[in-house]
This record gives structure tokens, C-alpha cells and sequence, in this order.
């Protein structure tokens, strides 16, 4: 749509701006001011330049959360928009059973984050939980407090059953969107499955895959309420993402300085990805439109 | 369900021929995503010596015992109704200063604007974690620590970007020509708005709200951090579970369970929008 | 290609159709003959495109059976039909080149590199875009994709039919007249068996050799676009045909005479004894206004539509439309008209009798 230029759309923008200045950039500015300063207490700081971010670059602590959050947020990806692929594909496309998978599948969505931990810390459990019961009793030793793979194997388990559903959802909408006559003309022109998936529904899914891909990217970059009531970050710091890290950092050692640095470095870092992500969403949209 | 589902897409025989392969990969699905629900629900129905006394499939022994403790003890049932004040302040707050600004986005050009949307979605990338102990000191600072709006206002960080996204791609679906006619029929801005293009998208505000509510619902680790006694919500309260004598692990399915109603309640109304509301209405 | 043939069809789209307001498509035999053009004509929603689908295999019928050169295809899916259809609104592969999506249905079917480019470039020159071919498909006009939708249709040659589900909707109008030339001269040559729905009748009458109108749900005359507007089986073909269509006068007709509106009519023919309600049609072209002869009218109003003029009258309560030359001076004096007993056909409860006294003119029979 061709829209008309119109600067008096900043006041209709206003309430937002003073909304979110509150609940975002105040606390962001904290959050800097920490970051470049150092303290003996009693609210006395002085500057501290780069210094608390040059500590953090050189600490193998920080890397080390890095590496596994991006291994995390690599093999969820990998595994959540395929199988949601799939998952939408095999859905009905109308009528009861739609609605009953809509909101069946919608329900881990809208389940408290660290009840969705809650229910897996106890369904993988070896003497209360159905999966790690099952597990122990063909024989196999699964043990999420102590084993690192079992740790791992948990969380990634549980995101995929918390979040698949979401990119089926969205991969789901993009496919309801291709009108019928799509399909019969690919019959018509005896297009293989392949071919229908390859040239019709996949095009169809790619604007709305891009969103589902940079929601689940962001989202599991942040992750911290799920593995946290999990694995506590454990076995040792075998599951201690990103956040899990920063908030032991900041809550639990009250380190403000290294916390604040440490959080502008993973903001900025999310912040760089959105953008590439968005910038191809954006470009896709806009091809689309021609 | 298999069965069903063979036949209804056989009567309409558009559908790809797959039918029993695709009933199959569905099931499989959605066992998966049942089993650990179904798990906890199974585990809320037991006594604590039942579920400790080694593996059933259902309750032996049925018992309501861990829901009554739940809703007779206020320290408890607080939870719940905490939780739904401040996500209802939020969906409110967030839905109502989101309105003029996607209709802002969604219609006009202006110094800024592609900027100042990038911005706002920033917010929505801002890890939680990122902002526990800043939003602590601040509403700690303004007296506003341990009350109901200042976990509503905490979640507007995500929850408003949310709600300007949403609704920005609801309204573009509507024809700019509307807004000009009313216009020439002698409507003012507000006015228009209020009566003519708000019932238009609906559908879009109704799908905004169930999103805010949702991740307002969802989130712990924010309401968590600013709130201690007065404003505590459910999700919080589960620890209390936690005792000398280890862990009462029926009253904390039950509490789980209960979390999980207010979600499948309002998930039924909007299902016919849920794949669209998902989309970001860009579908 | 092959010769197509209903037999007992009907379709439901409900699951258990109880009377006959439940189908959308009713009882129907046909003979579809091999290598003829025919349009399938009727208003929105009178069954038209549910019988396409049925041909090509994108519906099973309720009831019924379909024959391709006597073989039963009744439940054989699409692509065992070997049959093309162009739907109404564009449908290409976007990212797909044109090239590549006017090569598709041959390359699904396994053809060799060779004959494949021979026949994109034929069809491309058919259908003026030889210039874009390797364009993604993306981003082109309607019009093209259109034209890419119907490329695709007819770039295979051994097929058994052609199907057209109102192809040219979103076609330009002067690019429209082009296609269609191009698709009747593509019929000569290859002498496919061609089935075209739609609802303009312009469309239908200049396209095909052979017009199956359909009204709601039912197949109500098949013949040339000549029978259509000489002797019109069912007052719907005589309403829906024609510019304005058709004149309907109640009359009373006894031997070769009618009464109408308290006058007697010379009907040419006779008539034998006649039940239920009786009508008589006829077309404005053989309506002549004239001061002199005929039955006194009442004119209420004359427009010039450039190459003729279309005069609204009635004959006591009737309307009645008649169409003078371009020519003819329309003077005040003309208060009678004349009706053409060539041109005048009557209907017993809307469909149309032979004279003589033979039956009802069936569908069964025109079939």
C-alpha cells in the first residue's frame, strides 16, 4: 500500500515512545552506566572504561556460555523448523479435527515457562517420570543431574515440545494462504509431491518461515526459565546458557559491573542477528508486493 | 481420530493423497505434545505416596486432595489472581498505546518511521535476563516495587513491540480507501477511529490481546524479580512446594495443572486466528 | 484426445443429498465429441465449473459415470486422464522461470530435451512472450501470468481434452479477443477437444462449435450458437443469449394462432392443444415497430446503442424490446409492432414445444 507522508503520525506514535523510553531505555541506561563503572559500595562509582569488558572477552566463563548457547539455539532451529515443516504439511486443512490440533498443539505455548520446566524436570525423572522411568527400564541410564548428554538430550527435548509448535503454526498459515486451484493445476500438470512442496508450498511458507526462524532464534537465545528450573544450569555448568549465566552474574553475585557489560555484549549480539534476519524479511515482503 | 480423519479427507477429494500418513504423523505429534501434559495431570489426581510409590499409568487412589489445598489456602489461590491482574493491566495498557501507533505505521510516512519500527522490535530482543536487576533498582526506586503495575509495566517491554507488530499487519490488510471516505463523510480522526476502523480489524485487536496475554502469562523471570509477597504470581508460588520434608509433588502438579486452564480457556476462542495471530497478521 | 461421455451423472457436494435442490449438478448424459469446441455456458453458480472439475478428475461425482472413448475414468485420478485445464485466475510456479513453467507438465511426464524446448518456443511465440521466457515468473502482470496459465494448457499435444475454466477473466479486453483467435486457430490445427466454461456469451457463441447452457444445475440446450438464438429449448437460454435477450409474452395458443395481451397473433405454425403456462417468445431482432401494421405498443423509451437501437415498449402490461436498424427513423406515429412469426417460438412451462404437436423439446433429446 502506497502510504501518504504525514508527520503529525509522530503524536499517534507518542504514547509508545514515552511507554517503552520507561520500561526500556531507563533501565538500558543503567544498564550502560554499570557497565563503564566500578564500585567499593555505598553507591560510590567511579569510571571503569572498557575494563569490565575486557575482563569478560578474556573470560573462558563467558565463552563458554557463548559456545553452548549457540549450539543450543543451532540444534533446536535444526530440529523445530523441519519437523514444523512436516507437522503443517500433515495437518487438516479444515473443519473439526483443524481446530482440535490448532488447540491442542497451542497449548504448550501458553503454559507458565517454568511450569513447561516443572513438567519436564518431572517427566524425565527416573523414579517419578513416565520418560525417564521408561528409559531406565529398557536399560538405558538417564540421569539429567548427572549425566551431561542426558542433561542436554532434556532440555533440547523440551524446547522442541514447548516451541515446535509454533513454526508449524506459522509454517500452517502460510500454506492456508495458497488457494485450491494451485494444487489441481499441479495435479493436472502431474508435479511429483516433491515438486508441489518445492515449487508451490515452500515459496508459499518462506515470508512466514523467516519470522518463525528469527522468533525461535531470539527466544532461544534468551532462553533461561526453562533448562534453569531443569538442570539448574547443571550438571556442573554443563546446561548454563547465556542468561542463566548472566542472571547468576547479576542476581546471585550482585557482580553489577561485569552483569551490565555482560548484557549490553549479548544484547548487541541478539540486536545483529535480528537485523540480518529482518533485513531479509523486510527484502522478501518487498518482493512479494511487486 | 484416524479413522475420521481418512474419511473426511477422502469426501474431499482435493486433498493430497496421503491420508493415512498424514493421520499417523499428526497422532504421533500430538501424543508427544500430550504425554508429558497428561503426565502431570495424572500426578495432580495422586496421593504424594502414590506417586513416590512407583510407576501408574492413572490415579489408584483418585484423589481431589492437592487441588483443595490449593484453592482453600490464600497463599496460594493469591497467586492466581495476582497473575491474571497485572496480565490483564498489561494486555490493556499494551493494546491501547499499540493501536494509534500501528495505525500510524500502517498508513503514513514519516521522519523516522522505518527506524523508529527496527527500534521498537529491538525491545522485543531484549533478553529478560538483560533487564532483571535494572527494572528491580528503577521500580524498587519509584516505590512501585512488589505491586501489580509494575509487573504489567515491566512486560510492556516485549508485549507493546508485540502488539505494534500485530496490529500493524492487521490494519494493512484494510483498504486505505475507508479511512478516506470517512474522512469525506465528515468524520474526525478520533471518532473514526473509535467507531469505524477499530470494529474493522477486529479480529486483529481481539488476536493482539490473547498474544499479550499469552506472553504476559508465560514470563517468570520479570514478575518474579519484582515482586516479593503482595503481587506474587502463581508461577512463583509453586516453589513454596519445596519443604523440609522434600517435595510435595502433588499439590505441584496441581499447580501446574491449574496454570495451564486460563491458556486452553481463551487458546478455544481465538483458534480460527491463531495461525494468522502467529504470523504476525503478514499472512 | 478422445471422445468424452456422461453417463447418469450427478453431483452433490453434500454428503447425503436428499431431493433434487441438493445437487449442484443434476442428473446429466452427454457425448462430448472427439476434436469439437464447445463453451459451457450459464451464470455464476449454475454447475458449470463442478462439471469441469468432474471431467478433469478434480471431483468424483455422487453419482454416474465418465468415459473417455468408452474406458471408465470415473475414479481415475487426473493425471491418468492426460487432460489440461486453465483456471480462472493465474496460476504459475513463482519461481520458476516462464520457460520453466511452460516446460513443467512436459518434463513431469518425462519427455526429451529436444522436443520440450521445440514446444516452449512454439508456445511462447503463441502466446507473445518469447521475449520474457527466462524471467522469473514472479512479479509479472496478471495478463501474463494468465497467458503463462494458459501456455501451460496447451503445451502438450496428446492430450484427450482441454479444459478452460473462464480463463480470460483478467485478461485485458483487446488482449482477450487475441487469445481467443489464438485458441480457435489452436483448435483447427490440432483438432483437440476443447471445453470452455464461462459466462459471457460473446465469449462462448464466437469460441465454440457447439454451446451447452447450463441453469441451475441442469444442462438446458446444446447446439450451435445459430440454435441458440433461432429456437432457444428454454426461456432461460432465450433470456440469457442475446442483447437484450429474449421477449416473453403469456399467450394463449390455440392451432396457429395465439392471443396476447388481447390480440391475435399469426404464429406461422400450428400448435397442438397446450398445457400449463404457455409463453411466447420472441427476439427483438424480429420485433419491427410500424405505423401502420401489427399490434398497438406503447414505447417508453429508445436507446442508441451505436449500432443499433434498442426500443423499451410494452404490449399492454409486457415488456417488450425490439431492435431497430441504426437507420430507421423512430418516428412518433409508430405506435404498433409486428412480430415475425419466423422468429417466434412458444414455451409450456419454459421449455420450448415443437410445432405440430410433438412433445416438449428434452434435454434428453437435444442430447
Amino acid at each position: 500500500m502506497d502510504k501518504t507522508t504525514n508527520q503529525k503520525a509522530w503524536f499517534l506514535v507518542l504514547p509508545v515512545l514515552i511507554l517503552v523510553a520507561f520500561s526500556a531505555v531507563i533501565p538500558l541506561m543503567t544498564v550502560v552506566n554499570y557497565a563503564f563503572q566500578d564500585t567499593f559500595g555505598n553507591n560510590v562509582f567511579f569510571w571503569a572504561g572498557l575494563s569490565w569488558f575486557e575482563d569478560l572477552l578474556g573470560s573462558q566463563r563467558l565463552w563458554d556460555a557463548f559456545y553452548r548457547q549457540i549450539a543450543f539455539s543451532a540444534i533446536i532451529l535444526a530440529i523445530e523448523v523441519p519437523l514444523g515443516i512436516i507437522v503443517a504439511l500433515n495437518m487438516p486443512k479444515k473443519g473439526f479435527w483443524a481446530s482440535v490440533c490448532l488447540v491442542l498443539m497451542s497449548l504448550p505455548l501458553l503454559i507458565p515457562w517454568n511450569v513447561v520446566g516443572t513438567i519436564w524436570q518431572v517427566f524425565a525423572r527416573v523414579d517419578i517420570g513416565l520418560l525417564g522411568y521408561t528409559l531406565d527400564a529398557i536399560g538405558i541410564e538417564f540421569n539429567y543431574t548427572q549425566n551431561f548428554w542426558a542433561a542436554w538430550i532434556t532440555i533440547i527435548v523440551m524446547d522442541v515440545w514447548h516451541w515446535t509448535s509454533l513454526v508449524a503454526l506459522l509454517a500452517y498459515a502460510g500454506l492456508q494462504s495458497i488457494p485450491d486451484a494451485y494444487y489441481q493445476a499441479a495435479k493436472i500438470d502431474q508435479a511429483s509431491r516433491w515438486a508441489v512442496f518445492r515449487y508451490i508450498e515452500f515459496p508459499k511458507m518462506l515470508g512466514v518461515l523467516m519470522i518463525a526462524i528469527l522468533l525461535r532464534f531470539m527466544d532461544s537465545f534468551m532462553i533461561y526459565t526453562e533448562p534453569f528450573v531443569v538442570t539448574g544450569g547443571g550438571p556442573g555448568n554443563a546446561t548454563t546458557l547465556l542468561s542463566i549465566d548472566l542472571v547468576k552474574m547479576a542476581l546471585g553475585q550482585f557482580d553489577l559491573g561485569p552483569a551490565a557489560a555482560f548484557s549490553i555484549m549479548y544484547f548487541l549480539v541478539i540486536l545483529a542477528v535480528s537485523w540480518v534476519f529482518y533485513t531479509v524479511m523486510t527484502n522478501l515482503d518487498k518482493r512479494d508486493a511487486q | 481420530m484416524a479413522d475420521a480423519t481418512a474419511t473426511r479427507a477422502e469426501t474431499r477429494s482435493l486433498s493430497l493423497p496421503r491420508v493415512n500418513g498424514r493421520a499417523v504423523v499428526m497422532i504421533l505429534y500430538l501424543v508427544f505434545l500430550m504425554l508429558p501434559i497428561y503426565w502431570l495431570l495424572n500426578m495432580s489426581l495422586k496421593t504424594n505416596s502414590e506417586i513416590l510409590g512407583g510407576l501408574t499409568l492413572w490415579p489408584q487412589t483418585l484423589t481431589f486432595a492437592n487441588y483443595v489445598t490449593i484453592l482453600t489456602d490464600p497463599a496460594w489461590y493469591m497467586g492466581y489472581v495476582n497473575s491474571i491482574i497485572y496480565v490483564t493491566m498489561n494486555t490493556v495498557i499494551s493494546v491501547t498505546v499499540a493501536l494509534p501507533a500501528a495505525y500510524a505505521f500502517s498508513r503514513y510516512n514519516f521522519m523516522g518511521d522505518k527506524h523508529l519500527f527496527f527500534w521498537l522490535l529491538t525491545n522485543r530482543m531484549a533478553p529478560p535476563a538483560v533487564f532483571a536487576l535494572p527494572f528491580f533498582q528503577l521500580y524498587s526506586s519509584v516505590g512501585l516495587f512488589d505491586t501489580h503495575i509494575a509487573v504489567a509495566l515491566a512486560h510492556t517491554l516485549f508485549n507493546v513491540p508485540l502488539a505494534v507488530w500485530i496490529l500493524e499487519g492487521f490494519m494493512r490488510g484494510v483498504p486505505k480507501e475507508i479511512d478516506e471516505t470517512a474522512y469525506i463523510d465528515g468524520y474526525s480522526f478520533p471518532r473514526f477511529f473509535v467507531k469505524i476502523f477499530m470494529p474493522l480489524v477486529a479480529s486483529g485487536i481481539g488476536v493482539t490481546a490473547f498474544f499479550c496475554f499469552m506472553f504476559s502469562w508465560v514470563e517468570l523471570l520479570l514478575s518474579r524479580t519484582l515482586t516479593s509477597v503482595d503481587a506474587k504470581p502463581i508461577a512463583a508460588t509453586m516453589t513454596r512446594t519445596v519443604g523440609a520434608s522434600g517435595v510435595d509433588w502433588g499439590v505441584l502438579a496441581a499447580a501446574g495443572v491449574l496454570t495451564i486452564i486460563p491458556g486452553a480457556l481463551v487458546i478455544w476462542f481465538v483458534r480460527n486466528y491463531i495461525a494468522k495471530g502467529f504470523a504476525l497478521g503478514r499472512v | 484426445m478422445a471422445k468424452i461421455t456422461l453417463d447418469n451423472l450427478a453431483h452433490s457436494y453434500l454428503p447425503n443429498p436428499k431431493g433434487e435442490d441438493d445437487y449442484a449438478l443434476k442428473e446429466l448424459n452427454h457425448d462430448w465429441t472427439d476434436g469439437e469446441a464447445y463453451a459451457l455456458l450459464g451464470a455464476s453458480g449454475c454447475g458449470k465449473s463442478t462439471l469441469l472439475n468432474i471431467i478433469s478428475g478434480l471431483l468424483i461425482p455422487s453419482r454416474g459415470r465418465i468415459l473417455f472413448d468408452g474406458k471408465d475414468v470415473t475414479r481415475a485420478p487426473t493425471a491418468e486422464r492426460n487432460i489440461a485445464q486453465v483456471f480462472q485466475f493465474p496460476v504459475v510456479y513463482d519461481t520458476m522461470t516462464v520457460r520453466d513453467n511452460l516446460a513443467f507438465p512436459l518434463r513431469n511426464r518425462g519427455a526429451d530435451a529436444d522436443y520440450v524446448a521445440t514446444r516452449v518456443n512454439r508456445i511462447a511465440q503463441m502466446i507473445g512472450m518469447e521475449d520474457t521466457l527466462d524471467r522469473k515468473a514472479r512479479g509479472l502482470t496478471a495478463d501474463a501470468k494468465q497467458k503463462i496459465s494458459l501456455g501451460r494448457g496447451m503445451v502438450r499435444e496428446d492430450v484427450n481434452a482441454l479444459l478452460f475454466d473462464e480463463p480470460l477473466t483478467v485478461i485485458d479486453p483487446h488482449m482477450k479477443w487475441e487469445l481467443r483467435t489464438q485458441l480457435k486457430s489452436l483448435h483447427h490445427e490440432f483438432g483437440h477437444t476443447m471445453i470452455y466454461v464461462t459466462h459471457d456469451q460473446t465469449e462462448a457463441l464466437t469460441f465454440a462449435d457447439k454451446v451447452v447452457v447450463m441453469h441451475d444445475g441442469r444442462v438446458v440446450q446444446i447446439g450451435t450458437p445459430e440454435d441458440l438464438f433461432q429456437r432457444p429449448a428454454h426461456t432461460f437460454v432465450g433470456y440469457f443469449i442475446g442483447s437484450p435477450g429474449m421477449n416473453l409474452l403469456p399467450a394463449e395458443v390455440s392451432g396457429d394462432t395465439a392471443q396476447v395481451a388481447g390480440h391475435t397473433l399469426a404464429l406461422g405454425q400450428g400448435y397442438g392443444p397446450l398445457k400449463g403456462k404457455v409463453e411466447l417468445g420472441i427476439r427483438p431482432e424480429y420485433v419491427r415497430l410500424s405505423a401502420t401494421d401489427g399490434v398497438p405498443v406503447q414505447i417508453d423509451r429508445v436507446e442508441d446503442v451505436g449500432r443499433h437501437k434498442i426500443v423499451r415498449a410494452r404490449m399492454g402490461d409486457h415488456p417488450l424490446n425490439v431492435i431497430a436498424d441504426e437507420g430507421t427513423a423512430i418516428g412518433a406515429d409508430m405506435t404498433r409492432a409486428v412480430l415475425d412469426p419466423a422468429g417466434i417460438n412458444i414455451y409450456v412451462n419454459d421449455w420450448r414445444v415443437s410445432p405440430d404437436g410433438a412433445g416438449r423439446n428434452s434435454v434428453g433429446e437435444a442430447a
